[in-house]
């Protein structure tokens, strides 16, 4: 009998390098594949079955929102995707990531949650100065804010509950680490650490979207079993840790991302992560 | 040779031969970002606008 030949769908918002290199891996293997563009997508809760042709779907959206809705119905359909939708929920929500890592035991960076601007001013002086602010959903360091002293605080706080989106009056907040002018970034496929790199900046926000400039950063044991440990709170799939060197705590993760860029660490290391998560994707679709 | 018009400030922008549909290029002119929407013909619109949840 001839073994049946999988069809795979990638779920995507725009052809950045990172997709071009996985739709890339696709080709060459001559593998059937189909594009799609998360603007022209819908899911018929009572018709799934356009959909139930697909073996797997790696799901490379920037919008969070409709990636995690998406891989929702992918996964409820029974469809297998890369990531599930689990990994995604706790991936995409900082607070959830930080939940997820404190209940495994995995070190990371002192943090707290509030609600009102009031209790998140307490918990702010309870941290002492400088403390940094972070919306739960976001990325490429985007609203960050290093918060120097009590006043600042207050402005930001009241800015923050008065001007944004509901989602902005949960207040995470995080102790401030004097970085050694760098993160690192690891890219883990699986249980596998592919390669890491350090980014590095001058500014306090070290996230090469922001300028951050790559260098390839050896993976130690200690960062290896990290790694491993901070995939396996979260779920694992095809994921990005971000560790940051705490000068007295040393090595924390810090964020883990599940729709990660590598259009820097591709080049620097030399491995070929989209032909890595391309194995990836098939490995569990013949699941 | 794949050129376009780009519709903020007119300028024309060659494609390159690898550039794909969804593609997101910047206009050398006036450095707006555009969506490469079609190929042949080709054709960019400008790139939606960053939104709040978007990222990796």
């Amino acid at each position: 009998m001839m073994p049946k030949r999988l069809r795979i769908g990638v779920i995507y918002s725009r052809v950045r390098v990172e997709e071009k290199w996985i739709f890339g891996a696709l080709e060459k293997r001559g593998l059937d594949y189909d594009r799609l563009d998360d603007r022209g997508i819908s899911f018929d809760l009572q018709n799934p079955a356009a959909w139930c042709a697909f073996d797997a779907v790696l799901e490379r959206s920037i919008s969070y929102n409709s990636g995690l809705y998406a891989l929702r119905m992918l996964n409820a359909f029974g469809i297998t995707t890369v990531n599930t939708a689990k990994v995604a929920e706790i991936c995409g929500d900082k607070l959830m990531t930080s939940a997820a890592l404190a209940r495994a035991g995995v070190p990371q960076p002192h943090s707290a949650t509030a609600f009102t601007p009031e209790a998140a001013l307490e918990a702010i002086e309870a941290f002492g100065y400088p403390v940094v602010l972070k919306p739960v959903v976001g990325s490429w360091g985007r609203l960050l804010a290093k918060i120097n002293d009590r006043d600042a605080a207050e402005a930001l706080l009241e800015h923050k509950a008065m001007l944004g989106s509901v989602q902005h009056s949960v207040f995470y907040i995080q102790e401030y680490i004097k970085k050694p002018g760098r993160d690192i970034r690891a890219i883990m496929v699986g249980d596998r650490v592919l390669t890491a790199i350090y980014r590095k900046s001058d500014h306090w926000i070290t996230n090469t979207a922001r300028g951050g400039e790559g260098e390839i950063c050896p993976i130690t044991p200690e960062i290896e079993s990290l790694c491993l440990r901070a995939a396996q709170a979260v779920g694992s799939g095809v994921l990005a840790v971000d560790l940051v060197e705490h000068p007295e705590k040393g090595l924390l993760v810090n964020e883990v991302n599940h729709t990660m860029e590598f259009h820097t660490a591709q080049p620097i290391s030399g491995v070929n992560i989209a032909d890595e998560i391309v194995n990836y994707v098939l490995e569990v679709a013949k699941k | 040779m794949n050129t376009v018009s780009c519709p903020e400030c007119e300028a024309e922008i060659t494609l390159d031969a690898s550039t794909e549909v969804g593609e997101i290029i910047v206009c050398s002119d006036c450095g707006v970002d555009l969506e490469v929407t079609g190929l042949d013909p080709a054709e960019v619109n400008l790139a939606p606008m960053e939104q709040e949840d978007w990222g990796e």
